[in-house]
């Protein structure tokens, strides 16, 4: 150790400073944070553009705009994916898979399918008032799935009615209208306007993926029989814009509820 | 507009935690400013928005999310460039090419790494390995097991990276799978849960491997309020300790700003998501200190 004098008062400051700088220096040097700061950046016009990045995409947009931008329909006011247990694009999706799933289902089966439902999820974008164009059809439903229709008795429709209440979801829904209880018990249960019978067999439309258990809709799977349409959700959309002038929105209430 | 600015001091304790350990570099790090920008969902949206969008109107796009994180890179060229997964399916750009183009623009931007959405398997477990060469980035995800499939070995729980002598360590975690993307994509896949994995990986991370920040890239989803037993970011963040930033994605939640929550042993630590369809860009910036007698303050945090 070095010996302080105690009247050298400049040499004390020394050792202490090279004390402490030896501390340091062979000390752990871990960067520690001392100060975070974060926000949220909107990204629009403001921000520029980058030259390469368009040259890049550009032989790819102008692919599929060739084959994507042809106006099919036109919609008079937003379609919109909002509600607590209807949405107008939920309507249209589940009425319109119902009447062009139906195509295929009676031609082929010679029967008539009672009650679409789909999901919520699966509904990727809404109608904006407008033109609607091929490019609508993929961005609503990018997904490739096909529709599927399974026979059912009325004791499975009613598990599919508790999963919708269990799980308050603006689910597609077409066929099918109901009311929840305060208690949140179901009641006047309807299927094509007439009341469910336990026993009865159904034909319920959906898509592959929620027949194999997508979203947990695992009452599919009760299913005595199921039929494959080969038909995609998306082709049933773009056929059904093709021959459709207006796209409607539909309120008709489907599910209420008692508060 | 003013932004609101919300300001917390944690404990000292914080601060010291990190420190306790000697050997470690002698050399001063190089920097003491990392940039942390992060996308999520962006689901195949290489567009902005048309001008007459009713909910974001001209909002988004490629080229401008380039040229944003360029301008930033400027300002700070330490920057670590993260996505919290569903980069596919959403336009028809996903239908047309599979996936190509999106990982090509990323490769371009020098996004650094990714985690798996659930869209990401879309084109089933095969389509998502197909295009692979084509990111210039990796992927992480250490609560799904691709053990028994083609991603073993491929998709990793972690990467470290050295950004100027700041060591991250980033992990990744994914949803659970079954009931949410069909067994015919996934195949194989085992999902795990997250908050053992995330415990595990931020002890690993932050005292096996001295990581200096710990972060998190997750596509659990932020919050669940009608299904609140469910993991969420919210939740993980309370459950865990030892994460410095938890980035997620899934629910396509927009935040005004970042969330900050309490950890388990009672630390403030941060959550945040930008929405979906590269709307919005998240930006987190980390300053860093080795001079001892300043970090008896802990750390601010400013959102």
């Amino acid at each position: 150790m070095v010996k302080l004098k105690n009247y050298n008062v400049p040499l004390n400051y020394f050792v202490l400073f090279l004390t402490f700088a030896a501390a340091v220096s062979c000390g752990p040097q871990k960067p520690v944070v001392t100060r975070i700061e974060g926000k949220e950046i909107s990204i629009d016009e403001k921000a520029g553009s980058s030259t390469e990045i368009e040259r890049i995409v550009k032989p790819y947009r102008d692919k599929v705009d060739q084959d994507l931008n042809t106006v099919l329909a036109y919609a008079p006011e937003t379609l919109d994916k909002n509600g607590q247990w209807q949405t107008t694009m939920g309507n249209l999706f589940a009425d319109v898979a119902m009447q062009y799933g139906n195509k295929v289902f009676e031609k082929r089966e010679g029967k008539k399918i009672d009650i679409v439902m789909l999901n919520h999820g699966g509904i990727r974008t809404i109608i904006p008032k407008g033109d609607v164009t091929t490019r609508a059809a993929f961005e609503i439903m990018p997904f490739e799935n096909s529709m599927v229709v399974c026979a059912m008795n009325g004791a499975t429709v009613m598990e599919l009615i508790n999963y919708f209440i269990a799980e308050k979801k603006p689910h597609p829904l077409s066929g099918l209208t109901f009311t929840i209880d305060k208690n949140g018990v179901a009641k006047n249960i309807l299927v094509q306007g007439k009341p469910i019978e336990d026993g009865k067999i159904y034909y319920v439309g959906t898509n592959d993926y929620l027949y194999n258990g997508g979203d947990n809709m695992l009452f599919f799977k009760k299913s005595t029989a199921k039929y494959d349409l080969d038909y995609k959700l998306r082709n049933i959309l773009i056929d059904y814009f093709k021959d459709a002038d207006t796209i409607p929105a539909t309120r008709d209430v489907r599910i209420s509820q008692e508060k | 507009m003013e932004r609101r600015q919300f300001i917390k001091n944690t404990a000292a304790a914080t601060a010291i935690t990190g420190m306790g350990l000697p050997l470690m570099a002698f050399e001063k790090p190089k920097a003491n400013h990392l940039t942390i920008l992060h996308t999520n969902d962006v689901h195949s949206y290489i567009d902005p928005f048309p001008a007459t969008h009713p909910k974001s109107p001209n909002m988004g796009g490629v080229a401008r999310r380039a040229a944003l994180i360029e301008s930033i890179r400027t300002e700070n060229p330490n920057v670590l460039l993260l996505d919290a997964g569903d980069i596919f399916q959403g336009t028809p750009y996903f239908n047309y090419f599979g996936g190509e183009l999106e990982f090509k623009l990323m490769s371009l931007m020098r996004y650094d790494l990714s985690t798996m959405g659930n869209h990401d398997f879309d084109n089933g477990i095969d389509g998502f390995y197909a295009q692979l060469p084509n990111a210039q980035f990796e992927f992480v995800s250490a609560n799904y097991d691709f053990r028994n499939t083609i991603l073993d070995g491929i998709v990793k729980p972690y990467k470290i990276f050295d950004k100027n002598g700041i060591k991250v360590g980033v992990f990744g975690l994914g949803i659970e799978l079954a009931g949410l993307v069909d067994k015919r994509n996934y195949k194989e896949t085992v999902y795990h849960d997250p908050v053992a994995v995330a415990k595990d990986m931020a002890h690993t991370l932050k005292h096996g491997q001295k990581c200096d920040l710990v972060v998190c890239l997750s596509h659990l989803g932020y919050q669940y309020k009608n299904d609140p037993d469910k993991i969420s970011d919210m939740k993980l963040a309370a459950a865990t300790q030892d994460l410095d930033l938890i980035i997620g994605g899934h629910t396509h939640t927009f935040l005004d700003k970042p969330t900050v929550v309490k950890n388990a042993a009672g630390i403030d630590t941060i959550v945040n998501q930008a929405g979906c369809y590269g709307i919005n860009l998240g930006r987190i910036d980390f300053y860093f200190d080795t001079d001892k007698s300043k970090l008896s303050n802990g750390r601010s945090i400013i959102v």
